[in-house]
């Protein structure tokens, strides 16, 4: 393992984000407030509890997933795709690094800015709500590995895409409609019997759950298929980014 | 001398059916600038390319210091350093930060002090703090260099390296690579300038259309290929040459005080003295002579159109 690649490709990354450090602390900070002010105070005074839990205080485990989901996937493939697009991947190409040290300095990157931003949104949402978090490991498990298996689909994004436009595809058109119909702002609890069961097949219902779970131990499926979900999707990514790899597929010639 | 670095029928098709490199055999040695001259697309990007991993060769072997480029990618590389044809750098990076970051990638530890040397070395000191989008395009050239030397590699590949930049900053450059061969480092670099070539290289490569024509010594190249001429000044001019003068072959300039003797420098017989006496006895009367060798653009011009030099 070359750690120094690893270190060097994490530390760069990590500059980006401290470069623009206002932006990336008041930006989750605002946005999570107007989230508590339309859906908490204005929807959420008209909403019953759910299970126990103030409407206010259940979406947090939402929100916080929504925001780590979208900064994971926009870093990573921010973070390779912009070196294809200056030209200056060729220095991460002729260097003594397999694919797997750049997929851990990038992804590593992506996950722990995503990881700052929940964390920063969590505190936020401290101050609107009354949080109580019943399973912290289990919660810092899941939101670890939704930082990192969503930075691994972000770095198959930033690989995948052809220019700017494409890389805002996937979270525009595919990941932003299953966040929200994944039970952010809802216990899937509360829809007709068949939208249950279509939601059963978007696997964000899963992530969400397990999140609110750790935090206050109700869930829409049980604990056991959330941790599943995650850990498959995360081997999914795994094996196409091997397959990446491998073949060397849109960075090798 | 050792071979440092080796090219063994090297072979690059794509799948469009188009072929880059077509079997390039090619031995450089440790400590000499070999420089590589061929038109556009002649395949000096994809040799170099390939040969720092970039591409991935179709067939053909190439060792780096022994080492095999793909099966023991990491021990080549860390002995090439690569400055391509293209500035491609991190606009919003800071010198010193992209040049410790390309050290790092090749498996150093920061060394302040080492990085500090190489900036020196390459007028970038002052500039260390200074975002890469503020420098100018001749700066920019040199942070790619810096990036490049940041792991202290021995071979070093210069793409096209005074491409697009001034009089000024293509002789400061030709005094880096000057300077990096005295500290033993193997430069190869390809250009488009023959008098970059003529100016620093040991030797001289040139390829067209995925084929290497030919390698060798600068010098004997030129010796070997080049023409010599004598130009003949006249004091009066003439409108033809005289018919005692047509087995020299001789041509006229177009103002027709001039006539244009070309010879082989390596003939046992060059003819110059019967030339000179048939010229008196013709009745002209000499102003001035003066010879002209051939440059390497011109023996570069005949090799790639095919017409003897």
């Amino acid at each position: 393992m070359n750690w120094s690649a690893i270190a060097a490709i994490y530390r760069f990354e990590m500059a980006r984000f401290f470069r623009t450090l206002a932006q990336s602390f008041l930006s989750p900070v605002l946005s999570t407030s107007l989230y508590f002010v339309v859906f908490g105070t204005a929807i959420g005074s008209r909403i019953q509890e759910i299970e126990g839990v103030s409407y206010g205080a259940f979406i947090v485990p939402g929100l916080i997933m929504l925001s780590v989901v979208m900064l994971s996937i926009s870093n990573a493939s921010f973070g390779i795709y912009f070196p294809k697009f200056l030209g200056t991947i060729y220095e991460l190409l002729s260097a003594p690094i397999n694919f797997i040290e750049i997929v851990i300095g990038y992804v590593g990157a992506a996950a722990t800015k995503a990881l700052f931003v929940g964390l920063v949104i969590l505190v936020t949402a401290t101050f609107f709500v009354d949080i109580r978090i019943e399973h912290p490991f289990a919660m810092a498990a899941f939101l670890i590995l939704s930082c990192l298996s969503f930075s691994l689909l972000g770095f198959i994004v930033g690989i995948w895409a052809g220019n700017f436009e494409q890389m805002s595809l996937v979270p525009q058109l595919v990941v932003t409609p299953l966040i929200f119909l994944g039970g952010t702002f809802y216990s899937i609890s509360m829809l007709p019997p068949l939208w249950q069961t279509i939601t059963l097949f978007n696997p964000v219902v899963y992530l969400i759950s397990g999140f609110r779970w750790s935090f206050y131990g109700i869930a829409d499926v049980p604990i056991f298929w959330s941790l599943l979900a995650i850990l498959a999707f995360t081997g999914i990514c795994l094996a196409i980014i091997g397959w990446i790899f491998k073949t060397g597929w849109r960075i090798r010639s | 001398m050792t071979t440092i670095l080796s090219i063994l029928d090297l072979r690059k098709s794509y799948a469009n059916g188009f072929e880059a490199l077509k079997g390039v055999s090619l031995d450089i040695e440790e400590g000499e600038i070999l420089a590589l001259l061929g038109p556009n697309g002649a395949g000096k990007t994809t040799l170099i390319s390939t040969v720092c991993g970039i591409t991935t060769p179709t067939s053909g072997s190439v060792t780096v210091g022994g080492y095999d480029i793909q099966t023991e990618f990491r021990a080549a590389r860390k002995m090439i350093g690569l400055v391509p044809q293209e500035i491609a750098l991190e606009p919003f990076e800071k010198v010193w930060n992209t040049v410790r970051f390309s050290r790092g990638l090749f498996g150093h530890g920061s060394d302040n002090a080492r990085i500090e040397e190489i900036l020196r070395k390459l007028s970038l000191w002052d500039k260390r703090r200074n975002a890469i989008k503020e420098l100018s395009g001749g700066m920019k050239r040199r942070v790619l260099i810096a990036k490049a030397l940041a792991h202290e590699p021995r071979v070093l590949f210069l793409d096209e390296p005074t491409a697009g930049v001034d009089v000024e900053l293509r002789k400061d450059m030709w005094e880096i690579v000057a300077e990096l061969k005295q500290a033993g480092v193997t430069i190869i670099l390809t250009t488009h300038y023959i008098e970059e070539a003529e100016a620093i290289a040991d030797r001289v490569g040139v390829i067209d259309k995925g084929e290497l024509l030919l390698v060798q010594d600068k010098d004997t190249l030129m010796a070997q290929m080049g023409k010599k001429q004598i130009e003949v000044m006249l004091t009066e001019p003439v409108s033809t040459i005289p018919e005692s003068l047509s087995e020299h072959n001789l041509a006229l300039n177009g103002a027709g005080d001039a006539l244009i003797y070309t010879y082989d420098t390596h003939a046992e017989r060059t003819g110059i003295t019967t030339l000179l006496n048939d010229v008196a006895q013709a009745g002209l009367v000499l102003r001035d002579v003066q010879t002209r060798q051939s440059s390497l653009e011109e023996i570069f011009v005949n090799l790639v159109s095919g017409e003897p030099a």
